[in-house]
């Protein structure tokens, strides 16, 4: 590849971006004058009440639709992303969904479906690599949209482009899972995290999810939705959700969180 | 590792799931299906034989079932039955095949250029609806009674279908899908042959089945029309039987050309099935 320009102090940077649904008199405004910015290698955690954009926030980043207003940029690294739904291809075995992260690279066939193996057993679905998505249960197909967005992330054409590594952009990835589940994935995501330098930014109800995850925990306004408050997270790694600093902080953040949700009940 | 064991009896479930529903009586189901048929062609044979029975036509213009299957039956015995039966197949398979490349390409263009969808998009849909027999005397004018004429009809009664299958299948195509194929990293043509050609599968397939309908219904016109001296077809064997006054041979003939319709339409109905069961799209 050239030699990409790549930003050291921020992964993604949001300024000033807003995002008009529809025309004239009767757009909505989903986003409003939004500013925010991850780091290389930090993990933001995402909170808002249902409908307040943040959906609409993770596919401007993506790139797959255009801010009405704002910058925005990614540096020119590699951005992955996990839909709120599993967005799986009903026609490709689970192994082949997640052999489509590997399409960019240059390996063969074989080499791609043991790697998509490899990132199946994390996901703990090694023995469905055969399997149609539509044989499995939800939850393990949130599973396999993880497992493919993972490889992408640590996929060789997004670490060779640039010295930092990829953005990855999660919907409410854990959402159909159950605790337990959950903690394993949790754990899986922050070595792969770590191990790769992901910038992540991800979108959670989950209050405690979000502490337990995040570096900095950014609360969103709804209609339209701007960034109310920042928590950074300073609780040593690994955390536990259950622990008593994460339900501590997860209390406070609920607290202002219901505030907005109020402001808004009329 | 709990989590393991949980995989493995998920594994496990899934896998008596999918045998048992295999096993479920073949048999029992294929009788399901055949009985409702079976009931249907012994109604239509016996209110075949009270018409011929009620004597509103003379037994030499109207043959009952009984003369018509004993003389069906002597005909499948002769080489030349074959013969007309092959060279029949040959030409819907021909026209056919050309049909499908012609609506391939035609669809896929029309599908990813905004220009020519303007420009083409009403039209095809008109010449789907245009009887395609209208197109005979132009083709027989322009290629004379030879096989290219009837050829010249099958495509352009086909092809329409078939590109109209592949225009609404890429019309159709999960939002979601294709922004799944972008984030991928798909662009263009990328994103055309591994997310939206795929998408569209079950629409073109209803598109080339409704395109073999008009194919044959094409042919069969054609072979009447055109009769090409020592070649025989099914259609010329009807316009020969019809000559010939030859009553049992005419509606032998004819049944035939249903068999043959309904078999090939099974296909593409197990085609279509097979892949819905892959795809997961079956209705409950
Ligand atoms: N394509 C669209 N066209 C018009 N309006 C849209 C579109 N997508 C989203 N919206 C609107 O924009 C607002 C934000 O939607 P978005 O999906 O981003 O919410 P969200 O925060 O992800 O909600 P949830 O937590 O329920 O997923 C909503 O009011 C929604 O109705
Ligand atoms: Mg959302």
């Amino acid at each position: 590849m050239t030699t990409q320009v790549v930003d050291r102090t921020t992964a993604v940077r949001l300024e000033a971006v807003s995002k008009v649904y529809g025309h004239g008199g009767n757009g909505l405004l989903a986003l409003d004058k939004v500013s925010l910015s991850v780091r290389p290698g930090e993990f933001v955690c995402l909170l808002g009440a249902s409908g307040c954009g943040k959906s609409t926030l993770l596919s401007l980043v993506a790139g797959l639709d255009r801010p009405t207003q704002g910058e925005i940029s990614t540096a020119g690294r590699q951005v992955a992303m996990m839909f709120q739904e599993p967005a799986l291809f009903p026609w490709l075995t689970v192994s082949a969904n997640v052999e489509m992260a590997f399409r960019a690279d240059n390996l063969a066939k074989r080499e791609r479906r043991i790697r998509a193996g490899e990132f199946l057993e994390m996901v703990h679905l090694g023995g469905f690599g055969k399997k149609r998505p539509h044989e499995l249960s939800g939850g393990m197909r949130q599973r396999v949209a993880l497992a493919r967005a993972l490889a992408q992330s640590s996929s060789s054409s997004s670490s060779s482009s640039s010295e930092g590594g990829a953005v990855l952009l999660m919907d409410e990835p854990f959402g159909a899972l159950d605790a337990m589940t959950r903690d394993l994935l949790h754990d899986e995501l922050e070595r792969i995290w770590r191990e790769q330098a992901l910038s992540v930014l991800f979108v959670t109800h989950n209050v405690r999810e979000a502490v337990r995850l995040g570096d900095r925990v950014v609360l969103l306004s709804s209609r339209p939705g701007s960034v109310v408050e920042e928590f950074p997270v300073e609780l040593a790694r690994p955390r536990r959700t259950d622990s008593a600093e994460v339900a501590g902080l997860a209390a406070t953040i609920t607290d202002r969180l219901k505030e907005e949700v109020l402001r808004h009940g009329h | 590792m709990a989590v393991d064991t949980h995989a493995r009896q998920l594994a496990g479930l899934d896998a008596l799931e999918l045998a048992g529903e295999q096993r479920a009586g073949v048999a029992s189901r294929a009788w399901a299906r055949l009985w409702p048929m079976l009931t249907a062609v012994a109604l239509v044979l016996v209110a075949w034989e009270l018409v011929v029975l009620s004597g509103r036509w003379p037994e030499y213009v109207f043959a009952g079932p009984i003369t018509t299957f004993q003389d069906l039956g002597h005909r499948l015995g002769d080489p030349e039955f074959y013969q007309a039966v092959a060279t029949t197949m040959r030409r819907a398979v021909t026209g056919f095949a050309l049909a499908m490349l012609v609506g391939l390409i035609v669809g896929a263009a029309v599908s990813r250029v905004k220009v020519l969808r303007a420009a083409f998009g009403a039209l095809i849909t008109g010449l789907q609806t245009m009887p395609s027999i209208a197109w005979f005397p132009f083709a027989i004018l322009l290629f004379g009674l030879t096989e290219s004429a009837i050829t010249f009809v099958v495509i352009l009664g086909a092809a329409p279908s078939i590109a109209n299958g592949l225009i609404t299948g890429v019309d159709y195509t999960p939002p979601l899908l294709l922004r799944a194929g972008h984030v991928l990293g798909f662009r263009r043509l990328q994103l055309y042959r591994h997310v939206i050609l795929p998408a569209s599968l079950p629409s073109f397939l209803a598109g080339l089945k409704q395109g073999w309908a008009f194919a044959w219904r094409s042919l069969m016109a054609g072979e009447l029309l055109v009769i090409i001296a020592y070649q025989s077809s099914l259609g010329e064997q009807l316009a020969i039987s019809r000559e010939l006054s030859d009553s049992p041979g005419l509606i032998g003939t004819m049944i035939v050309i249903l068999v043959i319709g309904i078999v090939i339409d099974m296909l593409f109905e197990a085609a279509d099935s097979a892949l819905r069961r892959r795809w997961g799209l079956n209705p409950v």
